[in-house]
């Protein structure tokens, strides 16, 4: 049986609660909605864009831990980061929580992320984890409408 | 004698009551998928607002037709079509008898309560709707009595009302006959509310909605499994229920319609079965309810619906709901005791449904760690999401009770809640 601790970790637990970056962004240029049609969690996700680097981020909505603390750790690892970074990072954050990788073989820009090992035990909360990212890709690429996890 | 010390007679008072009539036990024990073990505990399902478990006897109907009655109904000569057939027919009978309807022609077999919706905004909304009409529904309404009058509404040109709902979840009647004229063609309520348990009061509501009028369209998807429905007292026009809710197999459902208001309908589908006789210049259709019921039904799963309203009839719907009662109140206390729980859905009327929320800890987090526990619940929006709006929460986390559950559950259900807050304080 997986361990619950290893999903609710302290660190996931501690930006759950006190979640960085949580406001609106008043000098966003880009924003973009995510939404988990079966749970309910709604983020909003925005961003100040410099050329191709992420000069600002910040993000407000609701949701469960998971989800939560993965945007808050989300803006602050892709702040001052280009677009192409954000892809890799997040193609490294995925594979962290679908279980292909361990955190053995993650570069370090990516330790901090590893902190959502846990939810590879968990396959329906996949989704709670990479929401937020989710969304901050809708806004990268300047979408309108709303993504879904569905 | 102190408090505590009568609480505990009144228990053991109440607890040889129910053994004398309703032996948990033994009813535990017609229900095989309940004795596992989930996550290495014993399973506590407490989802059953989502859909019950299955007796033996039901999972049996359906292997039973499927090894000796398989055949094709209403178009056979042959032995198995006739028996079949029979078999079919005869579980319409019971539906008739259990909703307390006049004639079995008035039960249309539907895949579930969404489907027989659907059906009734389809026919009987699209000849009575028009341009500048009005569909009323309720704030507590489950997304399937929502979208078919929403397309309704949106094709037609029509406006779709929504009658409020006071704090604690029950239906504001005042509002609601504010919001009745001349122009509600069609008003749909549920009996009880999927999200919060409150059941509504049916008999005002038919009269109110009659006095306009108005056809009157009921879901019953969460009545029928707890409270005796009697669709002649009630009046209603039509009446919809799923029977994987009642413990029966997912996938069938029933539409009881007055026969006067079938007989007028267009039909909903078209294809076998349905016809009288056909030609590529004009068809006629066939009878109610058959003209409603296109292509070969699920059989076995009217058959097995047959076998679930048997079972259910058996053990007595007053003795289940006189056990789901102490339930409820009996989780409602417990519930209410632990800090940092509130409980959404308080009306005075209610089914065994609790619907909660916990102080800073989303419902979806609640679920997971409650299934480590073994704990089977809902959470989420419960496909009622303007009534998740009208309480300011994104979800709530809902156990629903059903009539094998017992007082130790709800004892597991406290204990893996204090975890909750262990786990994410």
């Amino acid at each position: 049986m997986p361990d619950l601790r290893e999903l609710y970790q302290d660190v996931i637990l501690e930006h759950s609660k006190a979640p960085r970056n949580y406001r609106e962004l008043g000098a966003a240029n880009r924003k973009a909605e995510g939404f988990n049609p079966l749970c309910g969690d709604r983020y909003i996700v925005y961003l100040d864009l410099d050329g191709d680097a992420v000069r600002d981020i910040a993000f407000q909505g609701s949701g469960c831990a998971i989800s939560k603390a993965s945007a808050s750790l989300m803006t602050q690892s892709v702040k001052g980061k280009t677009r192409s970074q954000i892809e890799e990072l997040f193609d490294d954050f995925h594979k962290i929580v679908t279980g292909e990788t361990t955190i053995e073989d993650s570069a370090s820009e990516v330790s901090k992320l590893s902190v959502f090992a846990g939810v590879s035990a968990y396959p329906v909360r996949v989704k709670c984890a990479t929401l937020a990212w989710h969304t901050l890709r809708a806004a990268l690429a300047g979408k309108g409408e709303p993504v879904s996890t569905e | 004698m102190t408090l505590a010390a009568k609480h505990q007679v009144a228990d053991v008072t109440t607890a040889q009551t129910r053994s004398a009539t309703y032996d948990l036990q033994k009813i535990r024990a017609d229900f095989p998928i309940l004795h596992q073990r989930v996550n290495d505990r014993p399973l506590v399902y407490l989802d059953n607002a989502a859909t019950t478990q299955k007796p033996r006897l039901v999972i049996d109907a359906i292997t039973r037709y499927y090894e000796s009655g398989n055949a094709n109904i209403h178009r056979g000569v042959h032995y198995l079509s006739q028996h079949a057939t029979q078999e079919y027919e005869a579980c319409r009978e019971t539906v008739r008898w259990f909703l307390n309807a006049a004639d079995a022609s008035e039960i249309v077999f539907v895949r579930g309560a969404t489907e027989g919706i659907n059906l009734v905004a389809q026919t009987l909304g699209r000849t009575r709707v028009q341009s500048g009409d009005e569909v009323l529904i309720t704030a507590m309404e489950h997304h399937s009595n929502i979208v078919p009058w929403q397309i309704l509404c949106g094709e037609k040109g029509a406006t779709l009302r929504v009658a409020p709902i006071n704090d604690a979840g029950e239906l504001i009647l005042d509002e609601f006959v504010r919001l009745l004229g001349p122009r509600t063609k069609i008003v749909a309520v549920p009996h009880v509310s999927n999200a919060l348990g409150t059941i509504n009061p049916l008999h005002r509501i038919v009269e109110l909605a009659h006095r306009h009028n108005a056809a009157i369209v009921v879901d019953g998807a969460q009545s029928v499994p707890h409270l005796s429905v009697d669709v002649r007292g009630l009046d209603c026009d039509f009446y919809v229920f799923s029977g994987h809710k009642v413990y029966g197999p997912t996938g069938i459902g029933v539409l009881y319609g007055k026969a006067a208001l079938l007989d007028a309908m267009p039909p909903y589908q078209g294809g076998g079965d349905m016809i009288r006789s056909v030609t590529f210049e004009k068809t006629t259709y066939n009878k109610t309810p058959y003209k409603f019921e296109a292509g070969t039904p699920d059989i076995s799963g009217v058959i097995a619906l047959g076998a679930a309203i048997n079972y259910v009839n058996e053990l007595g719907l007053d003795r289940i709901e006189i056990h789901e009662q102490d339930l409820l109140r009996y989780a409602t206390e417990s519930l209410s005791a632990i800090p940092g729980v509130r409980l959404i859905g308080t009306a005075k009327e209610k089914t065994s449904v609790l619907s909660f929320v916990m102080d800073g800890i989303h419902p979806h987090d609640i679920g997971t760690i409650l299934d480590e526990e073994g704990i089977a619940i809902r959470t989420g929006h419960h496909c009622a999401q303007p009534l998740m709006d009208r309480f300011g929460v994104p979800a709530t986390a809902r156990a629903s009770f059903g009539l094998y559950n017992t007082r130790e559950e709800v004892n597991t259900l406290v204990k893996g809640i204090e975890r909750v807050r262990e786990v994410l304080a």
